[in-house]
């Protein structure tokens, strides 16, 4: 496999500055992990071709992507981590519950319809025992909420009664947390952008394949992305359209991840997908940069406090949403520099792996406290359930402030 | 082609770049950090070195600095002067003080170099140091226990407090025998012990009987990332004597704390960053020679990110980060916007020097600029830290100095020509 020579040639460049050990939030709290330097590069070395990892340990790795981004010498050490952890789940099988919660658009598709009796499912203490004793999802673990309305059928209503609007194209990717657990996300998306003039285009799509990718299952990933960049893709016709996602964890999965961890570096479609991606914060101070963005906002009189999801600062960006919250006026914003909530997906969903996400997050959750801040703002949406559950406060993607400040809410 | 746009982007995320965005931010100007990954702090020691040898052991830096200004015109300390020398520790010292880590200080100064043992025992001369080092100075050391700590195998007191004894000094190893979870550990796993009021309750516990009637107890640098100052405070409470760190192998500790008073300061003034962006590429007006650099392109996620500024500050590093190279040729290169370089053997001169501790003939290579940090080869780039030709910062002590001092420097310089006022 070509890839993962490419990401095994990277290995070489390691030159053991131990980097990475001070920025990984996992190592920090268990020593079931023992950091990216030791398990990746130093491990790699010893996995010689088709064999596994000489220890189980890699597999606490909660692929959060944080070392490949402060190594300064471009060693891809999470990228392998996640083929090391594949290749032992392929020897020691894939457990059911790993085959489960990886899949958004099953459960989703089955829990919308249901949506009462399945989120009394999800908060019955008693079944919450059983599903850890017999599947190994955490008891305590937090459970999103299904809407019970699918966001894409919103957007088609909606279209129909109101017709095509006119502008410039944009390709919408809302992703599996907007279509079943926070349809009103993808709503606000689509009243900024066409707040701003954008025509939305929502191309029927599934999952970008991401929680089957870190859970190990690559050929079901490759299966996923493969067929979500070609559903993108065929709206990209002319050169100015570009796609924009909310979920900066699946953007990051199409714009870089699938290529470089699921070898699918030579898919031309989605080598074109992935150019044209965008994250809707990056995309919005880009258009701000070049004064395209409105700025008629009202004035939000209240506190907030910013968390950049590892897997938003996996796009190397830095963090936009700081540039446009920062637009709007009397909202005071608290930037979090606690790396990282611990949830990592569906990391902090197992069962073996809870107490470590939470004890990853403990110092988020803490200055999130201490923030006075009455609410989070945060890319990610798994990460804003686990900010909800450890630290109690409400947590909301950043676009709903500039969606409230352009007074598109009615109110 | 994604797009950004800021008045000065800074390339490199390590002392010379965080103090040279700052210094931007702090001016008024809009900035933006981009970098392959984390620099320099991580790894070297957490002091500011300013001149520890010229060649001879220097006792005051400021006078060091006049002889080498003197000497070596081509010096990096001879284009910055040793009053923005001054000025950069001066400033440096009130930005820590008022930093992210509450009580942190930096102590000393340009006038005199504290002499600190190093892990082998070696003294040091520094300008500037933590506070929690200064007690380790060697003008001031009585009867001192070195600690070792068996788990930490980057350490070994022996080793150390024999080089000290060498050197005069009444030094005496005591080791801590510990039960971890692990059967070693890393100077960063001890840190983040303790930081916990109760290991570090429980450790002080173990080790004062240890270092009874010494007047100082030397550790490896690991008290504590979150609140160091209240850590060492306790540690010397508890251990009812002066308490200092001794810098040990990476990471290093103090230079993680370093780097969150850096990026604190950063974050404090408006500037921005954008680790992992590392720069691919770069356009520029002109012909190969001169013209000025219009935007550098950043390595992003799904495909890269031109970034547009002004002017840039290059404060990539030099052969130790990989922005200088020198292929089988012999040829240097700089590849990060591809400037011409300084500092090299001349044609027919040797490449290559044979004895150990000789000086190389490529170790002054660096990017050519000119007496304001300009770079020769493009007219809206300034260069800052390890990219700066000239100096041999390992052998002369200067590393950290010539780092935080260019940076200081080169935003001046940039703040004056964009028009804004650097702040006081």
């Amino acid at each position: 496999m070509a890839e993962l020579e490419a990401l095994r040639a990277s290995l070489d460049h390691c030159v053991k500055c131990t980097i990475c050990e001070t920025a990984c939030p996992v190592a920090a709290v268990t020593p079931l992990f023992p950091g990216p330097k030791y398990a990746g590069p130093q491990a790699e070395r010893f996995r010689v071709a088709g064999e596994v990892s000489v220890d189980r340990s890699v597999d606490y790795c909660s692929g959060c992507g944080i070392c490949s981004q402060v190594c300064p010498q471009g060693v891809k050490v999470a990228e392998l981590n996640a083929q090391a952890r594949r290749a032992l789940k392929a020897r020691d099988g894939v457990p059911l519950r790993d085959r489960l919660i990886t899949r958004p658009t099953w459960l989703g598709r089955a829990g919308t319809p249901v949506a009462p009796l399945a989120n009394w499912t999800l908060r019955s203490r008693p079944l919450r025992i059983l599903a850890q004793r017999l599947l190994g999802v955490h008891r305590d673990a937090p459970a999103p909420r299904f809407a019970g309305r699918r966001f894409s059928t919103w957007f088609w209503k909606r279209r129909r009664a109101a017709g095509q609007r006119t502008g410039r194209r944009i390709v919408y990717f809302h992703g599996c947390g907007t279509e079943y657990y926070e349809p009103w996300e993808g709503e606000r998306v689509v009243a900024v952008l066409e707040h701003n003039g954008f025509e939305v285009v929502v191309p029927k799509q599934g999952c970008c394949g991401l929680p089957l990718q870190s859970s190990g299952l690559f050929e079901d990933a490759r299966r996923a992305v493969r067929r979500l960049a070609r559903a993108l893709e065929p709206e990209l016709s002319d050169a100015q359209t570009v796609i924009v996602g909310n979920a900066s964890s699946c953007t990051l999965m199409l714009k870089r991840e699938a290529r470089e961890i699921l070898s699918l570096e030579d898919d031309p479609v989605l080598r074109r997908v992935a150019a044209r991606t965008y994250d809707i914060c990056e995309l919005l101070l880009e258009l701000h940069q070049r004064g395209e963005l409105r700025t008629d906002f009202r004035p939000l009189p209240e506190r907030v406090a910013y968390h950049a999801p590892c897997q938003q600062q996996g796009h190397w960006i830095g963090k936009p949403a700081l540039a446009l919250l920062a637009l709007i006026p009397q909202l005071e914003v608290c930037e979090l520099t606690a790396r990282c909530c611990g949830i990592a997906g569906t990391y902090g969903l197992k069962a073996e792996k809870y107490e470590i996400a939470m004890a990853v997050g403990r110092d988020l959750f803490a200055q999130a406290g201490a923030s006075g801040a009455g609410a989070v703002a945060c890319d990610s949406e798994t990460c804003r359930w686990q900010i909800t559950h450890g630290s109690g406060l409400p947590a909301a993607h950043p676009i709903d402030y500039l969606y409230r400040a352009y007074g598109l809410g009615g109110g | 082609m994604r797009r950004r746009r800021y008045d000065v982007v800074v390339i490199g995320a390590g002392t010379a770049g965080l103090v040279a965005a700052t210094r931007l931010a702090q001016a008024g100007a809009g900035v933006c950090v981009v970098a392959r990954g984390f620099g320099s702090t991580h790894l070297a020691a957490g002091t500011i070195d300013v001149l520890g040898y010229a060649p001879e052991r220097v006792e005051r830096p400021l006078d060091g600095l006049s002889r080498l200004i003197a000497a070596q015109p081509e010096h990096p300390y001879s284009r910055i002067g040793s009053g923005a020398v001054s000025a950069a520790l001066e400033w440096f010292a009130t930005t820590v003080a008022s930093g992210v880590l509450p009580g942190y200080t930096y102590v000393g100064g340009i006038e005199r170099n504290l002499l600190l043992p190093t892990a082998l025992g070696v003294l040091k001369p520094s300008a500037l140091v933590p506070a929690s080092f200064a007690a380790g100075d060697a003008h001031a050391l009585r009867r001192v226990a070195v600690a070792g700590i068996t788990a930490l195998r980057d350490f070994h007191a022996g080793l150390c407090a024999e080089n000290l004894r060498a050197a005069g000094l009444d030094a005496h190893p005591v080791t801590l025998a510990l039960e971890l979870d692990r059967a070693d550990t890393g100077t960063l796993g001890l840190a983040r012990r303790l930081d916990d009021a109760q290991w570090r309750a429980g450790f002080c516990a173990r080790l004062a009987p240890l270092v009874g009637g010494f007047d100082q107890v030397g550790l490896p640098a690991i008290l504590g990332l979150r609140e160091p100052h209240a850590v060492w405070r306790d540690c010397e409470q508890r251990l009812g004597c002066a308490v200092f760190e001794i810098p040990a192998l990476p990471p290093s500790v103090p230079g993680m704390r370093l780097f969150e008073l850096l990026a604190g300061a950063l974050r404090a003034a408006g500037g921005t960053v954008a680790i992992g962006a590392g720069v691919v590429g770069h356009r520029r007006d002109g012909g190969r020679a001169g013209g000025r650099v219009l935007s550098v392109q950043a390595d992003t996620a799904g495909s890269p990110t031109s970034y547009e500024a002004d002017a840039f500050v290059l404060a990539s590093g030099g052969v130790h980060s990989g922005a200088i190279a020198l292929d089988s040729h012999w040829q240097a290169h700089e590849l990060v916007l591809g400037l011409p370089l300084a500092g090299l053997p001349g044609p027919g001169e040797p490449r290559f020097a044979p004895g150990y501790f000789d000086e190389q003939p490529f170790a002054r290579v660096g990017v050519a600029v000119d007496e304001r940090l300009r770079a020769l080869g493009a007219s809206n780039v300034v260069v800052a830290g390890a990219s700066l030709p000239g100096a041999v910062p390992w052998r002369e002590g200067s590393g950290e100095g010539i780092a935080l001092a260019s940076g200081y420097h080169a935003a001046a310089v940039l703040a004056a020509e964009l028009g804004a006022g650097v702040a006081a």
